[in-house]
């Protein structure tokens, strides 16, 4: 109970019914994915208290903050939570420094566990400090909300899209700065997005939504590879595997990556050997060959077929592989499987043509 | 040029002026807040209400205000029982004609200031451990500083410029309640140019300077905005 949220919502939004019942764990990060209009934002407007539920109960970590079987609710100023918005809505009538005073102040003393110094090294904002919101770029407007955020010490941190609005290279700006949240801070952090590289690099856990819905909800291994998801994921059906840096080849640039499902070589990205790292296998990048053979494909992986599911097209299916203790899944043509003979329980060999170290 | 009576006039005209925009600052902003905000189906009404004075002749609100706060109106009754006489024909009379008469002048620069503000910078602050009172004054009325100051000048400078009103509830009692339109009325009517040349002068290069101030206030942040936009 002290470890664990509970988000039941039921709350119709002119026309468009969100209805969750979720049970999640109280640390990591809980990504909410899913298609535009899914209701992602909602549901985290919900949590926060900015929209009242009819029907509702939120219980996190142990603090009840609504249930309206009682009539409770909690309004969002007591609550113990940071908002990122998607576009920061930073205050233009303050400057960065107040910006970031603003939720800090008011904090009782006694409850601050974030100090300000702590904040602002985190999110690099120091030599913002003076500048006024509209003299930002969309990366720095970001940073500035996330640290004002953190100053009010919050239990629960709610990030909707933080990404969404900036290009590229501002993304790559920010990320490594959310994987420090994650790393440092022991809070639960609920992050919304409908990229699947964000997800597959920051989340713990995901809770997959579809039209106001919940699809699935799970850590995010076992989610990624169940077989009835990925039609909703299309191109982006794949897995993540979670491994260390256990060598580093600086004759061919290459880094050797320990999985439990076996070694895979990537691209050295220059994390130091040890480091703990997550690489994405996506479906349409894995291929079955029944024997090992010479071929350019630098990964391949002795593994075994568990099941088969239906693929978006009619011509494609998905066939799930057990590989050590760990799932792959492979994208094929029902002529290629038809060919090969593959059947459930076969041995053959997984050729893996990309890797992403995430 | 200007007599006793002229600088009396101007004097008052100022006070009244003075009186009116403060007294409608502090009833006109929470008014304005929650027409930007209500949900509520008499928004529609309430507004159409404030902007009443805009387009009625001064002459129609005023008689109305004539009937209630005099000795038989209903206001009349509730003043002469509470032992503050009777309005009409008296400064504060004129006051609480000037306030209905400059409302929309106040509450629709703040109203649309508030709306401007939209809901995220207030959801922001709730997120943030700001309560509902603590929003208001810590976010909506810094946010809406350029139209607190616009409601200001057109409040003060309406009232100034305010006649027919002044004519039907506040007569022309020297020292009480002839303010400068009236005063002008007066040289007028007695054919004594001069004076009337010097206090009409007075009042259009005042009030030209205040809505000059106003304008170029208003372009130099429409230019602040654009910048803004273009990084």
């Amino acid at each position: 109970m002290m470890d664990s949220i509970q988000a039941q919502f039921r709350v119709d939004i002119g026309g468009f019914a969100l209805a969750t019942d979720l049970q999640l764990p109280g640390h990591g990060v809980i990504a909410l994915f899913g298609p535009s209009g899914s209701g992602k934002t909602s549901l985290l407007r919900c949590i926060a208290g900015l929209r009242r539920a009819v029907e509702a109960r939120l219980i996190v970590n142990g603090e009840c903050w609504q249930d309206e079987g009682r009539g409770f609710f909690l309004p969002p100023h007591r609550r113990a939570l940071g908002y990122v918005f998607q576009d920061a809505n930073l205050f233009p009538h303050l400057d960065v420094r107040g910006n970031l005073e603003f939720g800090l102040r008011r904090v009782p003393p006694a409850q601050r566990r974030i100090a300000r110094e702590q904040a602002i090294e985190l999110l690099g904002v120091g030599p913002l400090l003076a500048r006024t919101p509209a003299g930002l770029s969309g990366g720095e407007r970001q940073r500035v909300g996330i640290a004002r955020a953190l100053l009010t010490s919050p239990r629960l941190l709610l990030l909707d899209e933080p990404l969404a609005s900036l290009d590229s290279a501002r993304k790559k700006e920010i990320l490594p700065y959310l994987e420090r949240l994650h790393g440092e801070l022991s809070i639960p952090i609920f992050y919304v997005s409908h990229a699947p590289d964000e997800v597959a690099r920051l989340a713990d856990h995901i809770v997959l939504m579809e039209e106001g819905r919940v699809l699935a909800s799970g850590p995010l291994v076992d989610t990624l590879a169940r077989l009835d998801l990925p039609i909703r994921l299309g191109e982006d059906a794949g897995v993540v595997l979670a491994g260390s840096i256990a060598e580093r080849d600086p004759a061919w640039h290459l880094a050797r990556v320990a999985l439990d499902a076996g070694d895979l070589w990537v691209r050295d990205s220059g994390a130091p050997i040890g480091a703990a790292v997550r690489v994405r296998v996506l479906a349409r990048d894995v291929s079955i060959a029944l024997a090992r053979a010479d071929s350019s494909i630098v990964n391949t992986l002795s593994a075994s077929i568990t099941d088969f599911g239906d693929d978006e097209h009619p011509a494609l299916l998905l066939v799930r592989l057990q590989v050590g203790s760990e799932w792959l899944l492979a994208r094929l043509t029902r002529r290629s499987a038809e060919h090969l003979g593959l059947a459930v329980g076969m041995r053959v060999w997984a050729q893996i043509k990309a890797v992403a170290l995430l | 040029m200007l007599g006793a009576e002229d600088w009396s006039a101007i004097r008052l005209s100022v006070e009244l002026a003075a009186l009116t925009t403060l007294l409608l600052l502090v009833i006109g902003t929470p008014l304005a807040w929650w027409l930007a905000r209500t949900p509520s189906r008499w928004k529609g009404p309430v507004g159409a209400l404030v902007a009443l004075p805009i387009v009625l002749p001064p002459t129609v609100l005023g008689f109305y205000l004539l009937v209630a706060l005099g000795p038989q109106g209903p206001v009349g009754h509730l003043t002469q029982a509470l032992g503050f006489g009777v309005l009409p024909f008296t400064f504060a009379g004129l006051v609480v004609g000037s306030v209905f008469y400059s409302l929309p002048f106040v509450v629709q620069p703040v109203q649309n200031a508030f709306e401007a503000i939209g809901d995220g910078p207030l959801d922001a602050a709730a997120t943030l451990r700001a309560g509902p009172l603590d929003r208001f004054f810590s976010v909506a009325l810094p946010m809406a500083r350029p139209g607190l100051l616009t409601a200001t000048i057109l409040g003060f400078t309406h009232t100034i410029g305010e006649f027919g009103i002044v004519l039907m509830i506040g007569g022309n009692i020297p020292d009480k309640t002839r303010v400068v339109s009236m005063q002008i009325y007066n040289h007028v009517e007695a054919l004594d140019y001069g004076p009337a040349h010097g206090l009409a002068a007075v009042l259009l290069l005042f009030t030209f300077c205040i809505l000059l101030a106003l304008y170029s206030l208003g372009s130099a942040r429409g230019a602040g905005g654009s910048r803004e936009r273009s990084r």
